[in-house]
């Protein structure tokens, strides 16, 4: 008897509970470290329910994840593409519009979609030790001609390793290829994901790392050390705007478009720099963060758009693939 | 005589009960990825990278495995020293050892920052890397090395102590007995041995997960989970997988008609004496041992040492893995038994090696392609992700089984050879054969099998790697997690807590077997 009604309390328990929503984003952003127990602390104050960040890998794992489940996915949201992925993901015609208003974004393009809202942007990277590499690289071609080691991600599982390969086919066109074999005799190794990677790089497996010009920013605020910095090429540098939607099929249209509001609120947008380490999409009231002022700003931001960004990857994946894979 | 006939059925249908889940999971699924990957695009040349690295890779690991155990085999077969036993023992551990918990051992030795590496750079040289082909090939030799030792030293047991004793009555040297002797051994067993550990190599996933570099190091396992994963191309998945399992089967066969030795023998405690050889030799010995020893020991070495402080405070989702990692165990225990056990009863009444043969057929299936099959066909009626970790127990029981068919039919044959007429005239049949006959009998091997596949089981990164998600991880995945978030502490920690898991799995149900079985 008592057991029955412990069942029955447990039962009770999860019907009368809280509605969920339930959000698919990338490792980094649900760590420890990262922006998710914040968001999710502030949200669920304001929304009675619960937030449940799932995380499935690197951000172009997301999109593959969601096209698995098909509409049997219980994601209500997703949080964590990118513009390079934007038009592949609205083919799978997975997502629903959101219902968000006329928004003041601070970024560096203009913005219009009726499906992607942007939460955070940044420029791609090499991330490197000061003290140990006294003469960094200011372009590919230096890249190409030291004897740096480099950690990369793949560009299928990876929003990062899928900007390296756009950002090198903006600088390189045809020579791509040429540029790729070139460069992957100093890649130590192509990680599934971007955690794995910094990682990596961190614990000293290789001398930079592909990331943002925005991560040294983490080493100086969160550890006060200055010692990281990122290499400013003269090519430009290929940005990042990553992007949150509503999942068509999702059981919770409502809670879903509060939390897209949510995500361009003052209140999320403050916790992205000094969480997920990138410039939030809204400057926040508060201005940007002391220390981020010592980033670098790239002359040149490169970004191919949308419909370009679809046919250009699979081109130059294949390409990628075929050089690397000799 | 009727009895009898009720008898037979009762062994047919179990056993073909058996038989068609064993054909179901292998030919079916590779018949859903068949028609699955119909009209699929070509392979592009990363592909062809894959099936070239996955060939290349499987033989040099078998090549340099094989090579490096011969002396050590030898030294092995011509030595006596305390402890010999139990090293000897210890050679078998691999088997059951989790694949990613060796990964992490062989990073802290061999990785950037590892002993190795370390030692390199006092001595002013470049470190070395173990990312790409050697990182892989080093963590295939690590797994092998101990097998071949294995294999060959049954070889070498197998030369009779006489003949050591007329050589050195003939005034043999070492030359002589290896060119009179050991030579001729080596022809016979090498090949199988090398054969055995190719077609390993073959179907490794999780070796290649977490330490192949991008495209230039991607196995065709490895290729059908990014396919599946990265892609999301069911097509492309599903061209790999069939050439997957083109590639296992054929190694297979060739294996099969090649004499392969007992994988897995035990009770080799029995030094041959010799009277050739001198300090020289000894020496050599000493080293080849010496070496063979560190080379096993110390990757665990350094998982105990980094993984013991913080065992303690191991974080909730690694206890929660562990939790489902012991139910997936138990479950494919039971799995591997329930199907282990008609197909051996049915293999010896009809003295069928086509029924052994078939039981063993998962042995070229490779659990990726058995695990993208599952997918189509689950897909359209239930949600995959779901069924997660009874599909990794299903899958790890099916890998299980040709291990378990080896142990357990050799058995069952002489049991019913020295008891089986009697037994019939005294018309113990069915239920209480089994019970009075078989199962007192069967005990020890049932035992062993049992705690192989439960830590088989508990160790195994594959097809979990393709349906789970975060909730649902095993204890390996989260390992893998957990190292590539950089958390070596927690990862060390979690490795060691799976690696005691494997073994206490594998000890107790073996210690099970053992309980009574003399009395």
């Amino acid at each position: 008897m008592k057991t029955l009604s412990f069942v029955a309390g447990a039962l009770m328990a999860t019907t009368a509970g809280a509605e969920t929503l339930t959000v698919y984003t990338y490792d980094s952003f649900v760590s420890d470290w990262g922006p998710g127990p914040a968001v999710k602390e502030a949200f669920e104050a304001d929304c009675g329910c619960d937030l449940k960040f799932v995380s499935v890998g690197d951000g172009a794992e997301i999109l593959s994840r969601l096209r698995l489940e098909g509409t049997r996915s219980d994601a209500d949201v997703v949080l964590g593409l990118d513009t390079n992925l934007t038009a592949a993901a609205r083919d799978t015609g997975l997502f629903a519009p959101h219902a968000l208003g006329e928004t003041d974004w601070t970024l560096p393009i203009a913005w219009e979609d009726d499906t992607f809202i942007p939460f955070d942007w940044g420029y791609f990277a090499f991330v490197y030790d000061t003290e140990k590499v006294s003469n960094p690289p200011k372009s590919f071609a230096e890249l190409i001609a030291s004897d740096l080691s480099i950690v990369i991600q793949d560009p299928r599982s990876s929003t990062p390793g899928l900007g390296l390969l756009l950002w090198v086919k903006s600088v390189f066109g045809d020579k791509a290829g040429e540029a790729w074999a070139g460069l992957n005799d100093q890649v130590v190794t192509v990680t599934k994901g971007w955690s794995e990677a910094y990682g990596m790089f961190l614990e000293g497996e290789a001398d930079m790392v592909l990331s943002y010009t925005t991560s040294p920013a983490y080493h100086l605020i969160a550890e006060e050390d200055a010692s990281k910095a990122a290499a400013a090429f003269s090519d430009g540098h290929y940005l990042q705007v990553e992007v949150a939607a509503k999942v068509a099929t999702t059981d919770q249209p409502d809670l879903a478009d509060q939390f897209l509001a949510f995500v361009a609120s003052d209140t999320f947008q403050s916790i992205i720099p000094t969480t997920n380490w990138m410039y939030p999409a809204v400057t926040p009231s508060g201005g940007l963060p002391d220390g981020f002022e010592t980033l670098i700003q790239p002359e040149t931001a490169l970004l191919l758009p949308e419909a370009d960004a679809q046919d250009v990857r699979d081109e130059a994946l294949a390409e990628w693939l075929s050089v690397s894979s000799n | 005589m009727a009895e009898r006939i009720l008898k037979l059925n009762r062994t047919n249908v179990l056993g073909a009960l058996a038989l068609t889940g064993v054909l179901g999971l292998t030919l079916g699924t590779l018949i859903a990825v068949a028609l699955r990957a119909d009209g699929a695009g070509a392979f592009g040349p990363a592909d062809w990278a894959a099936i070239r690295f996955t060939l290349w890779q499987a033989a040099l690991s078998a090549v340099i495995s094989v090579i490096l155990a011969i002396p050590v085999a030898r030294a092995l077969a011509r030595r006596s020293f305390p402890g010999r036993g139990f090293l000897i023992t210890l050679l078998g551990a691999p088997f059951i050892l989790p694949v990613i918990v060796a990964v992490l051992g062989l990073l802290a030795v061999f990785g950037r920052n590892g002993i190795v590496s370390q030692t390199l750079i006092w001595a002013g040289l470049e470190p070395i890397s173990i990312y790409g082909l050697h990182g892989v090939v080093i963590a295939h030799v690590f797994f092998n090395l101990p097998l071949a030792t294995r294999l060959i030293l049954q070889g070498w047991l197998t030369i009779p102590a006489e003949r050591f004793r007329l050589a050195a009555s003939l005034g043999f040297g070492p030359d002589d007995i290896q060119r009179v002797l050991e030579r001729p051994m080596l022809r016979g067993v090498l090949p199988g041995a090398l054969l055995v550990i190719f077609l390993i190599c073959l179907t490794s996933f999780a070796v290649a997960l977490a330490l192949g570099g991008g495209p230039r190091a991607t196995t065709v396992e490895l290729a059908i989970y990014q396919a599946f994963r990265f892609d999301f191309d069911l097509g492309k998945a599903a061209l790999l997988a069939l050439v997957q399992f083109a590639m296992g089967a054929t190694a297979a066969l060739i294996a099969l008609r090649v004499a392969v030795p007992g994988g897995i023998g035990t009770g080799l405690d029995r030094a041959v004496r010799r009277w050739d050889g001198g300090i020289a030799l000894v020496l050599q010995d000493v080293l080849c041992i010496g070496f063979a020893t560190l080379f096993l020991v110390l990757p665990l070495t350094m998982i105990l040492l980094d993984g013991a402080p913080g065992l303690v405070r191991l974080p909730h989702p690694v206890l929660w893995a562990a939790g489902r990692s012991i139910l997936v165990a138990l479950a494919s225990v039971i799995l591997t038994l329930s199907l282990a056990l008609p197909i051996a009863a049915l293999a010896v009444r009809h003295r069928s090696r086509l029924v052994e043969g078939i039981g063993t057929l998962t042995i070229a299936a490779s659990p990726l392609v058995i695990g993208t099959g599952l997918f189509i066909v689950i897909f359209p009626l239930a949600d995959p992700f779901a069924l997660a970790l009874p599909v990794t127990a299903l899958v790890n029981a099916a890998m299980a089984l040709p291990f378990a068919l080896r142990v357990i039919v050799p058995v069952l044959a002489g049991i019913e050879t020295d008891y089986g007429p009697l037994a019939d005239q005294m018309g113990l049949t069915g239920t209480a054969r089994f019970r009075h006959l078989w199962l007192p009998r069967l005990r020890r091997p049932l035992g062993f099998t049992a705690g192989l596949a439960g830590a088989l089981s508990m160790g195994d990164l594959g097809v979990i790697a393709m349906f789970a998600d975060p909730e649902r991880a095993t204890l390996p995945l989260q390992l893998y997690r957990l190292m590539g978030a950089y958390r070596m502490e927690d990862a060390a920690a979690a490795a060691l807590l799976l690696l005691m898991l494997s073994l206490l799995m594998f000890w107790a149900f073996d210690k099970g077997g053992r309980v009574d079985a003399d009395a």
